[in-house]
């Protein structure tokens, strides 16, 4: 058995906050940060990167298209 | 094994970016803005096509006023609700070209009601998108003419009332019965879902100007958080909740 | 053929893309001219009847933008309604061209022939700080002339050309010799020609926005005052005008358009009675014979400004004297023409005996 495993990269410096992608991720893996951006927003980043699967959902919800999305299938331990 | 974070994030496992027909303006849409998406997902559908040579833009007045500065392709700005018009003006000279439209619901639904009916009668040959929600965003949150009943804005804040304002207006029901356009769909943007749905409506907004059978028209319901004062999550819940009984999506004309 | 005919044949010989208009009195034969022609089987030119004056001058803002030959026409109320788009026009510098056939008002008024757009045409009509080019035509064979004309003062300084008709001119029946065809511009010749216009982005250049937003205070000051750059070069430069006996008259009749056809002959009664009189027809009615008239004031003891309106071009005969001699207006209004005894009349009793 093989099982997708993804990864994101969110350009924090754009992103404004707005937790759409947050909510659009089916497996809960993005949060905001405490830190705030140049713009003061609190951006989102991979609070529990362990459990994307490269869906893409948070991608196309983005409205400021801060979303990068890589995802690649890995082997299950057996 | 296990896979780190590092080995995932490499070129070869690229599934989604940014359209490289973006610029790198920042937006200046307020955060959880539908417009932001929507523009996004024009863009990628024109280089998806390959159409960047190919299109002219014609953008309205409103929150969207500049939205020539975040897609690389040439553009029109136009007078409040007159986009139609430049439109048609475009593709009649150039029919050669793709064209499309891009206005809110105070420009393309109050102010330009004769152009854009007038369009789609004439059954332009160009693709109209319509972003609806319910408000005027650019000057402060008025009532716009799809403002719902009882819905508050800043010129109704007791709500929409339909004896003093009159009804809300659903434009594209409208321009459906009209025989000049072809392809007449309402979508929205809140869910990934939702995206890819719009995302092939916009495909065949483009694709159908190759086959010159009338006007395509998308109407998205979209939020507008600020306006409603809500968080970008909530006023999805309340677009979904209030926004789609009466505005549906789906198809409602496709010939 | 009259004159509402010969400016259609005009813009079809001198290759204009396109035509978009509405029907009104008295110019509506402007575009019944053109469908009659179908010139979109001869020479590729679009033609269209669009559901308002304000849909007109937006398709010809849209076609301009694509850098092409793109032309309206109408009657007074219906330019009233394209004065948003005019402004447009002016701010996202486009160049394109606009017949105004003239009739009295204001309001709905009369459809009889009136030259009281004068201050729309010249002094704005709609928002902001800016000019149109407007050309006045006293004939048809003017008529005719004047679409290439403004066309090619369109293009060389980007910005909307008008032709300041009327009525009269519009009706009239004369003969009128027409320019051999030319060819429209191809789409490769535009893109050498208007390197501005929205054709499609190549990989090569930029794109191409044509906007009149600029949210920029200081931005936005650095284009009007490049916008007035623009009018004083025409000022210099642009300024078209007729004098028939100004050499040596005293008194001098300021006329344009119809109004100088009626101040010829009143021009011929006065010298027959043994009045040394002149006539200055301006043809610019913006830029301004300003310059012109200045330099009459040598000798000319009073200026008669003969308008079929209650005195708008007087105020340009005022400026450019500047308190030097008397200035007077007189002209009939309301569809009234005046006739060449009355102007004469008008001149003994205003500037003459006055």
């Amino acid at each position: 058995m093989a099982k997708m495993k993804g990864a994101i990269v969110v350009d924090m410096v754009s992103c404004k906050g707005c937790s759409l992608c947050v909510e659009a991720c089916p497996t809960q893996v993005i949060g905001l940060a405490d830190e705030v951006n140049a713009k003061g927003y609190n951006y989102a980043y991979m609070v529990n990167p362990e459990a994307c699967t490269g869906c893409s959902n948070c991608a196309m919800v983005c409205p400021d298209s801060c979303i990068t999305v890589y995802r690649m299938k890995v082997a299950e331990p057996a | 094994m296990e896979v780190s974070i590092k080995d995932i994030i490499k070129p070869e496992n690229l599934v989604y970016q940014k359209s490289s027909l973006l610029t790198e303006k920042p937006m200046h849409y307020c955060p959880g803005c539908t417009h932001g998406v929507v523009n996004r997902l024009i863009a990628e559908v024109i280089e998806e096509l390959g159409l960047q040579q190919e299109t002219i833009g014609v953008t309205p007045v409103g929150c969207s006023v500049l939205l020539y500065n975040y897609i690389d392709i040439d553009w029109q700005e136009a007078a409040h609700g007159r986009a139609p018009a430049l439109g048609t003006g475009i593709k009649r000279l150039r029919p050669d070209k793709y064209v499309f439209t891009y206005q809110g619901d105070g420009d393309l639904a109050a102010i330009g009601t004769a152009e854009t009916i007038h369009a789609c009668n004439r059954g332009e040959n160009i693709l109209m998108v319509f972003i609806n929600n319910g408000i005027y965003g650019m000057t402060g949150g008025q009532m716009a003419p799809t403002t719902l009943e009882g819905m508050a804005a800043s010129t109704c804040p007791f709500g929409r009332d339909p004896e003093r304002d009159g009804n809300p207006l659903r434009m594209t029901e409208i321009v459906a019965t009209l025989p000049g356009t072809r392809y007449v769909t309402r979508q929205a943007a809140h869910t990934a879902g939702a995206v890819r749905k719009l995302k092939k409506a916009l495909i065949k907004g483009f694709n159908n100007q190759k086959e010159n059978k009338g006007t395509s028209f998308i109407e998205v319901v979209s939020t507008c958080n600020s306006g409603w004062k809500m968080t970008p999550v909530q006023a999805n819940e309340w677009m979904v909740e209030n926004m789609f009984p009466f505005y549906p999506l789906g198809d409602i004309k496709d010939k | 053929m009259k004159g509402n005919e010969a400016i259609a044949e005009a813009a079809i010989r001198c290759g204009v893309d396109g035509y978009f208009g509405y029907p009104i009195t008295p110019q509506s034969e402007v575009m019944e001219t053109l469908m009659l022609l179908k010139p979109w089987e001869t020479t590729g030119m679009v033609v269209l009847q669009a559901e308002s004056e304000i849909a007109s001058i937006n398709m010809v803002y849209g076609g301009a933008g694509c850098g092409k030959k793109v032309m309206t026409s109408s009657s007074s109320p219906g330019v009233s309604l394209m004065q948003e788009g005019l402004t447009y026009l002016a701010g996202a510098e486009l160049p394109c061209v606009v017949v105004n056939v003239v009739r009295g008002g204001p309001g709905l008024g009369t459809i009889q022939p009136a030259q009281s757009d004068y201050f729309q045409s010249v002094k704005g009509g709609g928002h902001g700080d800016y000019k149109l080019i407007v050309l006045a035509p006293a004939s048809v064979q003017e008529m005719a002339d004047f679409v290439e004309l403004a066309f090619d003062l369109a293009f060389k300084y980007r910005n909307p050309a008008l032709i300041l008709s009327d009525g009269m001119i519009g009706q009239m029946m004369e003969k009128v010799e027409l320019k051999p065809y030319k060819n429209r511009w191809t789409n490769e010749e535009i893109d050498q020609l208007h390197p501005w216009a929205t054709t499609g982005k190549p990989a090569e250049r930029e794109r191409n926005i044509i906007t009149s937003v600029e949210l920029d205070p200081n931005a936005f000051e650095r284009f009007n005052h490049k916008l007035q750059d623009k009018y004083r070069k025409m000022q210099e430069e642009e300024v078209r005008c007729e004098q028939f006996n100004c050499e040596d008259a005293d008194y001098l009749l300021v006329a344009y358009g119809s109004s100088a056809r009626i101040c010829q002959k009143a021009m011929e009664l006065a010298r027959a009675k043994g009045l040394k009189v002149g006539l200055l027809r301006p043809i610019t009615l913006f830029p301004y014979p300003t310059r012109e008239i200045q330099a009459l004031l040598g000798h000319v003891k009073g200026i008669l400004s003969v308008e079929l309106s209650e005195g708008q071009m007087v105020e340009d005969v005022r400026l450019a004297v500047d308190g030097k001699v008397k200035v007077e207006h007189f002209g009939r209004v309301g569809g009234v023409v005046h006739s060449p005894e009355e102007v004469v009349e008008a001149l003994e009793r205003k500037i003459i005996g006055g």
